[in-house]
């Protein structure tokens, strides 16, 4: 094995061994960001005056497929926006 | 008996080691846990790219390893060299490869036959509803004793070695600058990672020109007490930082200078070929040692058999691993790697030192011993074998030392936190995140000065931790025993080393408990009678468990049981 492959693949397990144990605590922080994300874009409708809303409203057909888990973690039962039934 | 050389005593105990991981975990892994290659192992069933990765298994091991490993198999070895190193050095081999080994395949086994669920969920399912309540309350007090004695044993050393205090310090600026390289500037890991090393050996060149000593009193505390506040204070911000910016770097250098420092160790000490100062047995031990009955069997926790392994093994290591047959290499030789770091903690303290009468006035009294003495008869083997002067050698292994230490200490209060967090969602009150870490930091801390101003009685909690430790890995083996059971496997390689273990903790904190009692240590004495309770109550949950276990009708093995679906391609 030449010299260039075994250091890329020394640099790789490397990484594994420094992103791995960390792996589920930024997953964690990504999705609290993006639930947070998500209520900015649902704000009108959750009867919060947004002076952004004509620009997250596009983002709406985006956010759309995550809706259903966001709501979930939030301790909604159902969608809480009236017209956007997920389930 | 003629003194042995620590090398031979090296030789005999890596030999015996190995020989446990080639023959003996090969029996379990055939016989008792039939590990089957092509079973879909969880990393694969529910792989999410985040808790469920199938990882290399050399990386792998080198994560649990390093996760496991840490101060607590240095302190409890050098505090046990105090009955002589022939009890020592046996519990230590013969705990590795009959029970730590067994204890941490066996609970990496039963946690990815289980959706790679954690040993508290295990708990919960095999032994009952109770047992969940009764896991958290058992890692909550292991937890807060080990942040407790933690403490201690790092102002101790800071104390003893004033050159490590500028590397332990600064160490925490390099992990900070290898965060920041790695997340803001992305440069290459292997660079960075030389980098890191090489700034923290220069923190310790200048950490031992320049020692620093904290003033004689301050605010009434000598200066084990300042340390112990700063600690504390360190260990409460270090767990509120976004874990990257400290946590993971820190993490990762401490990794890599696991095993530098297990390669400083063992190569000094076959280049050196120390004597062995200390008896086998010793005769002439000072009058404060209790019995070897059962305490040795509690200060030697980790390194012989620790509970603590079983919540990683269970916790993130389950869920990675890539094909069953893996679990062995990784459980099994992750115990044996910290077997070797308790191995070398003996060596140090037992061939450390020129004579005899050296030797007995170090361990003058049972609390005498500890990882200063590691620092110091270490010192002396590394200055032998590889001649870089004592003092700087000191310099080295105390901070390592400290390194371990105080990453358990911050990820240990960030995990209590979580625990608060949790009982207070329980009794229905909110909690934020600084609240409950103040709760957290302000009950280790009352607890470590109750044993009086300079936290001198620090490490008499350390036998406790011992205690609760080996209460967890009870816990653990008796969950292990019932799913063999279940399964109509042979029970008796994990049911009589949970035996042994339940028998001398409870012996173990019985004496201890009449021993708080004399000497009015009432907080002690209450942890004490909480960990009695804690254990009976494994006990007797194990029991029934158990019975109730050989009463159903057996589970099918893997031919009837896995469907194709359930198959991993062979390789």
């Amino acid at each position: 094995m030449d010299p260039l492959t075994l250091f890329r693949r020394a640099e790789r397990h490397l990484r594994e061994f420094y992103t791995a144990p960390y792996r589920r605590v930024f997953a964690r922080a990504k999705r609290d960001e993006e639930d947070l994300f998500m209520m900015l874009v649902l704000s009108e409708a959750l009867g919060v005056p947004n002076p952004a809303s004509g620009a997250t409203l596009e983002l709406l057909p985006e956010m759309l497929d995550r809706m259903h888990q966001w709501h979930l973690r939030q301790g909604l039962d159902s969608s809480p926006v009236d017209g956007l039934a997920c389930c | 008996m003629d003194a042995p050389n620590s090398v031979v005593l090296a030789l005999i105990g890596v030999a015996m080691m190995v020989a446990g991981y080639l023959l003996y975990s090969k029996f379990l892994a055939r016989r008792v846990y039939k590990l089957n290659a092509e079973f879909k192992t969880p990393s694969h069933a529910y792989r999410d790219g985040v808790d469920f990765v199938p990882t290399n298994k050399y990386v792998l091991w080198g994560h649990h390893f390093t996760s496991v490993a840490g101060a607590a198999p240095i302190v409890g070895p050098a505090v046990a060299v105090i009955w002589g190193w022939l009890p020592a050095f046996l519990w230590v081999v013969f705990g590795t490869i009959f029970i730590a080994g067994m204890h941490d395949l066996g609970a990496l086994w039963a946690s990815q036959r289980n959706k790679g669920q954690s040993i508290g969920t295990l708990s919960g399912r095999y032994i009952g509803p109770r047992g969940r309540n009764l896991f958290l309350v058992v890692v909550f007090l292991l937890l807060l004793m080990v942040v407790c004695a933690f403490g201690v044993v790092i102002s101790d050393l800071l104390v003893a070695q004033p050159g490590a205090v500028i590397p332990v310090w600064g160490a925490l600026i390099v992990a900070l600058l290898v965060g920041q390289a790695i997340y803001r500037f992305r440069m290459n890991l292997l660079l960075v990672t030389a980098l890191g090393v090489a700034a923290l050996y220069a923190l310790i060149l200048v950490g031992d020109r320049y020692p620093i000593t904290l003033p004689e009193q301050f605010l009434g505390l000598n200066p084990n007490g300042q340390w112990i506040v700063l600690l504390f204070l360190y260990a409460a911000v270090a767990s509120l930082l976004p874990v990257w910016v400290l946590l993971q770097p820190r993490d990762y250098i401490n990794g890599i200078q696991l095993f530098i420092g297990l390669g400083i160790l063992y190569g000094a000490t076959l280049i050196a070929t120390p004597t062995i100062v200390a008896p086998a047995f010793n005769s002439n031990a000072p009058a404060d040692t209790p019995s070897l009955i059962p305490l040795l069997f509690v200060t030697i926790a980790c390194g012989a058999i620790s509970g603590f392994h079983g919540t990683v093994a269970t916790g993130t290591t389950s869920k990675q691993l890539d094909r069953e047959t893996d679990a062995r290499f990784v459980g099994y030789f992750g115990a044996v790697g910290e077997g070797l770091l308790a191995l070398g903690a003996i060596i140090a303290t037992t061939a450390g030192f020129q004579t005899l009468a050296q030797w007995e006035e170090v361990y003058d009294s049972f609390s005498s011993g500890g990882v200063p003495v590691f620092v110091e008869g270490g010192a002396n083997i590394v200055n032998a074998g590889l001649g870089i002067p004592a003092g700087l050698s000191a310099t080295i292994l105390a901070t390592m030392a400290v390194l371990f230490a105080a990453t358990t200490m911050d990820t240990g209060v960030r995990l209590m936190r979580f625990v608060v967090q949790e009982v207070g969602e329980l009794a229905k009150v909110k909690v934020n995140v600084v609240v409950s870490t103040a709760v957290v930091v302000v009950i280790a801390a009352a607890l470590t000065f109750s044993q009086g101003g300079d936290g001198s009685g620090g490490m008499l909690i350390w036998p406790l931790f011992g205690t609760t430790n080996q209460l967890l890995a009870a816990l653990t083996m008796g969950i292990i025993t019932v799913i063999l059971l279940r399964k109509g496997r042979p029970f008796l390689p994990v049911l009589i080393p949970m035996a042994f273990v339940l028998v001398m903790s409870l012996y173990a904190a019985l004496v201890q408990v009449f021993g708080f009692f004399d000497d009015g240590e009432w907080l002690l004495f209450s942890l004490n009678v909480v960990i009695l309770i804690a254990g009976t109550w494994v006990l007797i949950e194990s029991i029934i468990a158990m019975l109730g276990a050989r009463k159903l009708q057996k589970e099918p093995e893997d031919d009837e049981l896995l469907t194709d679906d359930e198959k991993l391609p062979a390789s």
